[in-house]
């Protein structure tokens, strides 16, 4: 089975640096590192597993400023066995409406069983991408799956989606796109065959011309201010052993009411 | 040479760096405190070929120069002392097979080397041959198409838990051989009749990683395990030791980082007469010449692998000066970091007191200070 990937480099939080830029609140991805988003890499090794088990490759797509191939590299050496990054100048900008089109039309020239994303972006946090590329390709919908299961008598797949209560088993054709969750297991550290490896594995580069249907559009939605979150107030570490640590949060809570 | 880092080596560091800091540094204190060798960590080694590092990739390897492998060993110590160690002995213990060995003996043993499913010691000093290796007693005696080894060998790092060890003993005693023409190098399995570990030592740091006594009692080894030509031992002991003792500053350069970094990281955390100790000029100093000296012995021993890699003459120079420095400096910038913590840096609760631990043996092992400056000195008194 062919399994794509959609991968976003985000600015890596454990760095510091200013993120935000004074006059447009637009992330300043030149300052910061960019690391593969966080729940992307749970996608992956998601998408790894499942070609583990059932053969097949894994591709990743992704639609980000010029700089990433760097960060898709790590996403190879992971296991990934190819990578398309759409990038073009016109696309600097461009709110979630436009990354789900770009995204959506890229995917209409590639083939594919399944289409994997994270929940989130830990930059823009909106996640509603995924959704809208499944909506604009008129592909299945599953979202925060703890279990993929691919039904090759059926060319279904199977998904077990979190819920307030345990979960729901959902079943859709193939292909689909389904949204994964941290359940699925941790990401694997690369090899360092892996990294090797992956310098040689092919990585494209599309520029919105080459992608059929693909445009750039104003952006529907403006950024109108942004504020650092307020400082943390002061912090008691309590360093005793367990029961007399506990005794002494318990005594702090019942002394601000909050229990 | 190039002053920087090629694409795959920086890659290759900072995957070792990722994995240092999330999988190893956690176990750091216990591994220390247990003083148990940590499987698990060679097994994480191993399953991310980290320990192919050393090996041509014709043997499953990953064909690693030396500038890598140290840049590997570096950033293991960073977080832990011993774990580094594994990849430093593992590389130590196959040189004499990388020098002098046959492609036969190679196809052998290095895919199970480089998998991390063997693991080699290096076993030269004994109790009485220790700075004076030609004077080494093991004896190696021909017995048909076999040797027979007799004598014991001390200060073996990870000597219990190898699968096989490079051995050298004493071939040739004649009269009129030369010292440096006594010596043969053996490949001893560990399986092998008459060989035993007789005790494991208790250390002062890199507690994690076995210090053996090996007794060679009778053992019976086949000439197709000897390593080189009869009488070649001592140079190819020296040759490992050429390319070896990176591995070492590499250690040490890595320990005097982490506590470089957890110095730092407490500096500014710490809050004395209502601002933190990095704001006072005599604690920031301290960081500044702990972080300049750092630098500077990671630059020598970088240029030193470098060096030796493209075979230079006075491999032997390089190879001492950045044990030298590098050795040096960890003991320095580590016992500065206890300082920087004062009360909180001589207790467990903070990684720096076990940093300056195994500093010392820095100093100590593949040739004390003493013998690289002896090194150092010959090479530049010979020249013309």
């Amino acid at each position: 089975m062919r399994i794509v990937v959609l991968v976003k480099p985000v600015p890596d939080t454990a760095s510091s640096g200013e993120r935000l830029r004074p006059d447009d609140w637009r992330l300043d991805r030149a300052a910061v590192p960019a690391v593969v988003n966080a729940n992307d890499e749970y996608a992956l090794e998601a998408a790894l597993k499942l070609t583990t088990a059932h053969g097949g490759d894994v591709v990743l797509l992704s639609m980000a400023p010029p700089a990433a191939p760097e960060t898709m590299r790590k996403a190879l050496a992971m296991g990934a066995a190819s990578g398309t990054l759409v990038t073009d100048p016109a696309l600097a900008g461009s709110d979630t409406v436009t990354t789900t089109r770009v995204l959506a039309a890229a995917l209409r020239g590639m083939e594919y069983d399944l289409v994997l994303a994270g929940a989130d972006t830990s930059d823009g946090g909106a996640g509603v991408v995924p959704a809208g590329v499944a909506a604009l390709l008129r592909l299945p919908y599953l979202s925060y799956a703890a279990k993929i299961e691919p039904l090759k008598e059926t060319e279904t797949v199977r998904v077990h989606r979190i819920s307030p209560t345990g979960y729901d088993v959902l079943e859709a054709p193939m292909p689909a796109l389904v949204v994964c969750t941290q359940a699925l297991g941790e990401p694997r550290y690369p090899s360092l065959k892996g990294i090797m490896a992956a310098r040689s594995k092919e990585l494209t580069t599309s520029a919105l011309a080459d992608i059929e249907g693909a445009e750039a559009a104003e952006p529907t939605t403006a950024v109108l201010g942004a504020e650092a979150p307020p400082p943390r107030a002061a912090t008691r570490v309590v360093r005793e052993p367990a029961e007399e640590a506990a005794k002494q949060v318990v005594a702090f809570l019942v002394e601000r009411r909050i229990v | 040479m190039t002053y920087r880092l090629t694409e795959d080596q920086a890659a290759l560091r900072d995957a070792v760096r990722v994995l240092a800091d999330e999988r190893i540094a956690p176990r750091a204190a216990e591994i220390d405190r247990t003083a148990e060798f940590p499987w698990d960590i060679k097994e994480l080694l191993a399953s991310h070929d980290i320990l192919g590092l050393p090996y041509a990739e014709a043997y499953g390897g990953l064909g690693g120069d030396l500038l890598t492998v140290c840049l590997a060993i570096e950033q293991i110590s960073r977080a832990c002392a011993t774990s580094g160690l594994i990849l430093a002995v593992q590389e130590l213990g196959s040189l004499p097979l990388i020098l002098a060995g046959t492609d036969e003996q190679k196809q052998r043993w290095f895919p199970d080397l480089a998998a991390g499913k063997l693991l080699i010691a290096f076993a030269l000093t004994e109790a009485e041959a220790g700075s004076d290796v030609a004077a080494a007693r093991t004896r190696a005696r021909r017995d048909g198409d076999d040797w027979i080894l007799d004598g014991s060998k001390r200060f073996i790092s990870q000597g219990s838990v190898a699968d096989l060890i490079a051995v050298f003993a004493v071939t040739d005693d004649g009269e009129g051989t030369p010292r440096h023409k006594r010596l043969s190098c053996f490949i001893v399995e560990k399986d092998m009749a008459g060989f035993a570990v007789e005790r494991i030592e208790h250390k002062m740091g890199i507690r994690g990683s076995p210090t053996a006594e090996l007794s060679f009692r009778g053992v019976r080894v086949p000439d197709a395990n000897r390593v080189g030509g009869e009488g070649e031992g001592f140079p190819i002991a020296m040759r490992t030791l050429d390319r070896s003792r990176p591995g070492i500053a590499a250690q040490a350069v890595g320990i005097a980082q982490g506590a470089l970094e957890v110095a730092t990281a407490y500096a500014r955390e710490r809050k004395q007469f209502g601002r933190p100790i990095s704001d006072f000029q005599m604690i920031a100093g301290m960081l500044a010449d702990m972080d300049s000296q750092t630098e500077a012995a990671r630059q020598l021993l970088y240029k030193a692998c470098v060096e030796i890699d493209a075979g230079a003459r006075d491999a032997g120079r390089w190879s001492a000066m950045c044990k030298l420095v590098a050795g040096d400096t960890a003991m320095r910038v580590t016992t500065d970091a206890v300082q920087v913590l004062g009360g909180y840096g001589y207790i467990d609760e903070f990684p720096v007191e076990r940093m300056m631990r195994d500093a010392k043996i820095t100093q100590l092992y593949e040739g004390t200070q003493q013998i690289q400056r002896l090194v150092i000195a010959r090479a530049l008194t010979a020249r013309p």
